[in-house]
């Protein structure tokens, strides 16, 4: 299944490699062009694939993200991964806030980037700097973002950081391809955000905070083809989603996000992962 | 060729004029006053280019108050901008004679007010280097598009409005015999050959018309605008159906208390007080205190229907305004900033020049408090499980701000050394009127005449 997942990122990186690296004037034209190319210049087969239902755009993975909040323990690993891979320093892209249950309990709530299907932040953009790539994923353009923080003011999730100024960049980084996917080394003045580790998922692998989180807790997945994986075990992310009545934060903005929670507190951790 | 018929009071009126333009008019106190300016804008200039060096870490603004008082001063000098546009725009609607000797200053605030209040929106991004981005690639979802198309095209309609009524009294200072000679190439070039001649009169006429018609609902349109930069986001306190035609009321609100400062201190350092008389400012207070109780009500909407559910947020964001954390702002602008100065203006007793300047101070810093109290507290309010954010200004917001007003003040004294504050031409075409009327109403003797009589003494005379 892991391997299933892994060719699904693999073909969808095809398409994703036409735009890296490449600043983004109109993605959504190179998406067409990217879908153009699969269809026309990749040969009749290609184009009966299309047909089969195989391997095109429109059939692209669309990540989610589930975090186990039974399972969470708030060791923040996933963000000191999250930290390291993307050389942030200070920003936290996956943020762990402690919260207090209704009995007086406590519990651990990791933040991603929600990655909402309306998101508030993508439309209040400007400039365009903020898009959603094919794969449901919201990217920022630094290149192109002029640092108006309206995105920040929108978000309902606080998930966006701002370099106030110039980002310490370790030597590493500044040896990084900048692309919208792996934005780095980064740029001063413009907002970052967690984008579901894009570089990650184009290369078959799970983003960092999911691969570092000792828990098992986060789980990826693809939508479409109803699969998630903690790393460790590979599930149908419906059933995962219904069978631990998953909730998503802030339902009732109708941001609909691509993160669910599912509840519990950390303390079960040991009963789950025996199970 | 001049307009027809002068008598000694008019070519008075416009040697009046046109002292503030000659060389040495304004002496040593006007030298300082420009020095003094100057000097603060050149700070906040040099605040800028610290910050720009720095980055906006050199502010207070941080991830969670991710925007401060720059802001602030920008829905404050585009709503002052807004106020000026409006109040002269419905005043020449609806034929208001009073208006005469104040439109020019109107007209002038909403230029200039525009132009500090837009420069703030520069000065707040991370980014300034790339703000033309917003033309490359706008992103028509987006409201600051919105701002932008709509502050431009406000822009040139305030400067296209205050240039029309200003052209026959160029005109007048190009055929003045005192102006240098760089001075009659700019009034020259300005005055579009203008002659006062019948054809020109009509279609400045009908331009200017035209040009209050379409300003007002240019002008609502625009602070709409600005109010859906908040009111379109999930914001507690900022998601809000009201926000725009609230924004507008407290534009005007704001605005009208701008132009009666403003009105107040040209009309003492130029020594208008035979023309503006205390008569204007009543009528502008009563204006004040009309659009003070529209925002009170506009306000009481507002809060009233979020305190009275207190969902989760507004609940919290309401605990902090009205005895927490911004309780100083919040009462500071509600008390100060519009009850004392709706009290001022009630009482006959304080209903005096005195008495509606100060209200007018007061609204005008209280509004600067209410956009603060809009803008901090509701970015403050924590959105997850964390602390409220912490915002203070530092040093370099607040050379900036003060900059901004110092340029303020400044642009309007540059303005008024080149170009007359007071309408000459409009103010004869009253007076014109007037005597018109008078004479026929006395020719027959009526008892009307007498009392227009008695009104226009008590326009001419102080107090």
């Amino acid at each position: 299944m892991i391997e299933q997942l892994e060719r699904d990122a693999a073909s969808d990186g095809a398409a994703a490699e036409a735009n890296t690296g490449v600043s983004r004037r109109s993605f959504i034209g190179k998406v067409f062009i990217a879908a153009g190319a699969v269809t026309l210049g990749g040969k009749t087969v290609a184009f009966a694939d299309d047909f089969m239902g195989t391997e095109s755009p429109e059939d692209a993975p669309q990540w989610a993200m589930v975090i186990d909040l039974a399972r969470c323990d708030g060791c923040k690993a996933c963000t000191s991964a999250c930290q390291a891979i993307h050389f942030t320093g200070e920003q936290e892209w996956i943020q762990v806030f402690e919260e207090t249950d209704e009995g007086g309990g406590r519990y651990f709530l990791p933040r991603p980037c929600m990655q909402c299907e309306n998101a508030p932040c993508l439309n209040v953009c400007p400039v365009g700097a903020t898009y959603r790539n094919e794969n449901g994923t919201i990217l920022v353009d630094h290149d192109r973002c002029i640092g108006c923080r309206f995105c920040m003011a929108a978000c309902p999730y606080g998930a966006r950081s701002f370099n106030w100024d110039e980002p310490e960049n370790p030597p590493g980084a500044s040896l990084a391809h900048y692309s919208p996917e792996y934005p780095v080394p980064h740029r001063k003045g413009t907002v970052e955000k967690c984008m579901f580790c894009a570089h990650n998922s184009r290369d078959g692998k799970l983003p960092a905070c999911a691969t570092a989180c000792p828990m098992k807790a986060i789980w990826f997945g693809d939508l479409v083809r109803d699969i998630a994986t903690n790393g460790l075990e590979t599930v149908k992310l419906s059933w995962l989603l219904s069978e631990r009545s998953a909730f998503r934060l802030k339902e009732e903005l109708g941001t609909h996000p691509r993160v669910w929670y599912l509840p519990g507190h950390g303390q079960d951790a040991q009963t789950v992962t025996s199970e | 060729m001049r307009p027809p018929a002068l008598d000694g009071s008019q070519t008075g009126l416009r040697e009046r004029a046109a002292y503030p333009l000659r060389r040495g008019a304004w002496g040593v106190r006007g030298r300082l006053l420009v020095a003094g300016l100057v000097g603060v804008v050149a700070w906040g200039m040099f605040a800028w280019i610290h910050q720009l060096r720095g980055g906006l870490a050199v502010t207070g603004m941080r991830d969670r108050v991710s925007w401060g008082i720059y802001i602030v001063n920008f829905v404050f000098f585009v709503g002052m901008s807004y106020g000026g546009a409006l109040v002269s725009g419905v005043l020449r609607l609806t034929g208001t004679e009073w208006r005469r000797p104040i439109t020019r200053l109107a007209e002038t605030m909403a230029v200039v007010a525009l132009v500090v209040g837009a420069s703030m929106i520069v000065v707040d991004l991370g980014r300034p280097d790339r703000f033309f981005n917003v033309l490359r690639y706008p992103h028509l979802r987006s409201p600051i598009v919105w701002d932008v198309l709509s502050i431009s095209i406000y822009l040139v309609g305030t400067l296209i409005y205050l240039y029309l009524p200003l052209v026959p009294d160029v005109a007048d200072l190009r055929d003045s015999p005192e102006v240098g000679r760089r001075r009659r190439r700019l009034y020259g070039w300005m005055s579009l050959s203008w002659a006062g001649l019948p054809a020109q009169r009509a279609s400045l006429d009908r331009a200017m018309r035209i040009m209050a018609v379409v300003i007002v609902p240019l002008a609502i349109s625009v602070h709409t605008v600005v109010a859906w930069i908040f009111g379109m986001t999930l914001r507690e306190g900022w998601n809000s159906t009201i926000f725009g035609p609230y924004f507008v009321i407290g534009a005007v609100f704001s605005g009208i208390a701008g132009i009666i400062l403003v009105v107040a201190a040209f009309r003492r350092a130029f020594r208008l007080q035979d023309l503006i008389t205390e008569r204007h400012f009543r009528l502008l207070g009563s204006l004040l205190l009309v659009l003070g109780l529209l925002y009170s009500y506009f306000s009481l909407a507002d809060y009233l229907t979020i305190g009275y559910k207190l969902r989760v947020g507004d609940d919290a964001l309401l605990t902090a305004l009205l005895s927490g954390r911004y309780a100083v702002a919040f009462w500071g602008f509600a008390i100060a900033g519009t009850i004392v100065p709706i009290l001022l203006l009630c009482f006959r007793r304080t209903r005096t020049i005195p008495g509606i300047v100060v209200a007018s101070l007061l609204v005008t810093i209280g509004m600067w408090l209410k956009r603060f109290v809009i803008v901090i507290p509701s970015l403050a309010l924590p959105v997850m499980p964390y602390e409220w954010g912490v915002y203070r200004p530092t040093w370099v917001e607040w050379s900036i701000t003060a900059g901004a007003v110092a340029a303020f003040v400044l642009l309007f004294v540059l303005f008024a050394r080149f170009f007359p504050v007071i309408s000459v031409w409009e103010i004869e075409e009253g007076r014109d009127r007037e005597r018109q009327a008078l004479g026929t109403e006395q020719e027959r003797g009526t008892v009307a005449g007498r009392r227009v009589l008695e009104s226009s003494d008590a326009m001419g005379s102080e107090k």
